[in-house]
């Protein structure tokens, strides 16, 4: 089987490992970082970033945990699964299939939700009983 | 093998040993096998989305529901046992890089100790989602159930903090008996009786002054509403039907059946797919001890059921977050 070189850089070239397992355990100080962060925020609730962005509906903080939850799977997907090491048509087939489906999908069911909220909490329809 | 794609691409298109993308057949198939799961998954999540959507002022705030740790029985620690469990998996994912790394430098024990490490994560994985499902069910304070299907808590005046049923109500001998389907004309039976009637709620109630139900509307800051004792003992006179301890798939504890489903069916699909994962690591673990992938020349394998385990890894990072802390 023909060894394909390993990219050994994230953060666009910032960091740079000497070999492959040390990568790996960089990347896995990363993700507890993450993940460490987010458990602090979820457990402590700032008021500062429990406030609505305009427009969005959605609160600042959970905005930040989506955020962080796309760096996570962006570092296990291209660390872990090496997608970093694969063509650039892989990755593109892979990732943005993915992608634009999801969004649909999501932005459809999200919408439809609202939709259904706004009717229950029309006067003539009850569930407070 | 590589050569041979590349000498006369043109005229050998058809005869196989094709790489496209660069990547061999399985690692290929095993990426359309993981996005087409992903978005089986990602269907889930995004279904969950629209039931919580739906009840956007009163869906169950997951940080007072999932605030259990083993052998710390009674204490509130919200996400730390699930922060635990994201923890153990990602690490399961970091000994199966280092196998599959171990697999490129063709370093038999290597690759078969790394192996064996991420099978005992994947298995305290799969053990800790059990225990997590076992205390879910069984529940801890009890609630009340209206004739809407609404959730009634109960708090202490106080401090607020959940009040277990057993703490207040009066419990009194009842000639009520389960039915057996042994016993009388139709052959039904029944569920397991409650521990208490409604109407033994209602008078521990109205024996214990500190007492107030919290209702499942969220106020202005996102918390359960508290109700003054005159509406909560009315409320209850007038709407309460039933006892709810613990979750199942048509009602739960914790406020709105949805929650419950989407939990099981989530966390449960989940779990599937890594005691699957468990079970694979585990054929390929043997045959990486016998040595088949010595005789073959490439670990090829081990790369393949890697990329699985790191899905199961990612779809739980998701799964996390949009459940637990969103």
């Amino acid at each position: 089987m023909a060894h394909q070189e390993h990219d050994l850089t994230i953060f666009r070239g910032l960091i740079k490992f000497k070999n492959i397992t040390q990568k790996i355990w960089g990347v896995l100080l990363l993700l507890s970082i993450v993940t460490a962060v987010e458990v602090a925020l979820g457990i402590y609730k700032p008021d500062a970033l429990m406030s609505y962005i305009p427009y969005l509906n959605m609160k600042i903080l959970n905005l930040i945990f989506i955020v962080l939850t796309i760096v996570k799977a962006y570092y296990i997907t291209w660390d872990f699964m090496h997608m970093r090491d694969e063509t650039k048509l892989l990755r593109r087939v892979v990732v943005w299939t993915f992608i634009f489906l999801v969004l649909y999908l999501v932005w459809i069911l999200i919408q439809e939700a609202g939709y259904i909220f706004d009717i229950d909490s029309i006067d003539y329809i009850k569930r407070d009983f | 093998m590589s050569s041979s794609v590349n000498v006369s691409s043109s005229e050998n298109t058809w005869g196989g040993g094709n790489k496209p993308m660069n990547a061999s057949y399985g690692k290929l198939m095993m990426w359309f096998f993981l996005v087409s799961d992903g978005l089986t998954f990602s269907g889930f999540i995004a279904a969950y989305g629209f039931a919580r959507f739906k009840f956007l002022d009163s869906w169950p705030i997951a940080d007072e529901v999932f605030t259990h740790v083993p052998f710390l029985h009674g204490q509130e620690l919200p996400m730390i046992y699930v922060a635990f469990m994201t923890f153990v998996l990602i690490m399961s994912s970091v000994t199966m890089v280092l196998a599959v790394d171990a697999g490129h430098q063709m370093k038999q024990s290597k690759v078969a100790f790394y192996m064996l490490l991420t099978i005992i994560g994947g298995a305290i994985f799969v053990g800790s989602q059990a225990w997590e499902w076992a205390t879910f069910i069984n529940g801890d304070y009890g609630a009340v159930k209206t004739k809407g299907g609404n959730i009634l808590q109960f708090v202490d005046s106080h401090s607020h903090h959940r009040v277990a049923l057993h703490d207040f109500a009066h419990k009194h001998h009842t000639d009520r008996v389960q039915h057996e389907e042994t016993n009388g004309l139709w052959f039904y039976d029944e569920g397991t009786l409650p521990e208490y009637s409604i109407a033994e709620v209602i008078e521990g109630m109205e024996a214990s002054p500190n007492v107030l139900v919290r209702t499942q509307t969220l106020n202005k800051d996102g918390e359960k509403t508290i109700l003054s004792r005159d509406e909560s003992l009315n409320i209850l006179r007038a709407h309460g039907q039933s006892i709810v301890t613990g979750a199942n798939l048509y009602e739960n504890e914790y406020g709105v059946p949805l929650f419950a489903d989407f939990f099981f069916f989530i966390t449960g699909f989940h779990g599937f797919h890594v005691f699957s994962g468990v079970v694979l690591n585990i054929i390929i673990f043997f045959n990486v001890i016998l040595g088949t992938y010595e005789r073959r020349g490439h670990y090829e394998m081990v790369e393949k059921v890697g990329l699985y385990w790191h899905f199961v890894d990612l779809v739980w990072v998701f799964v996390f977050t949009f459940f637990y802390l969103v």
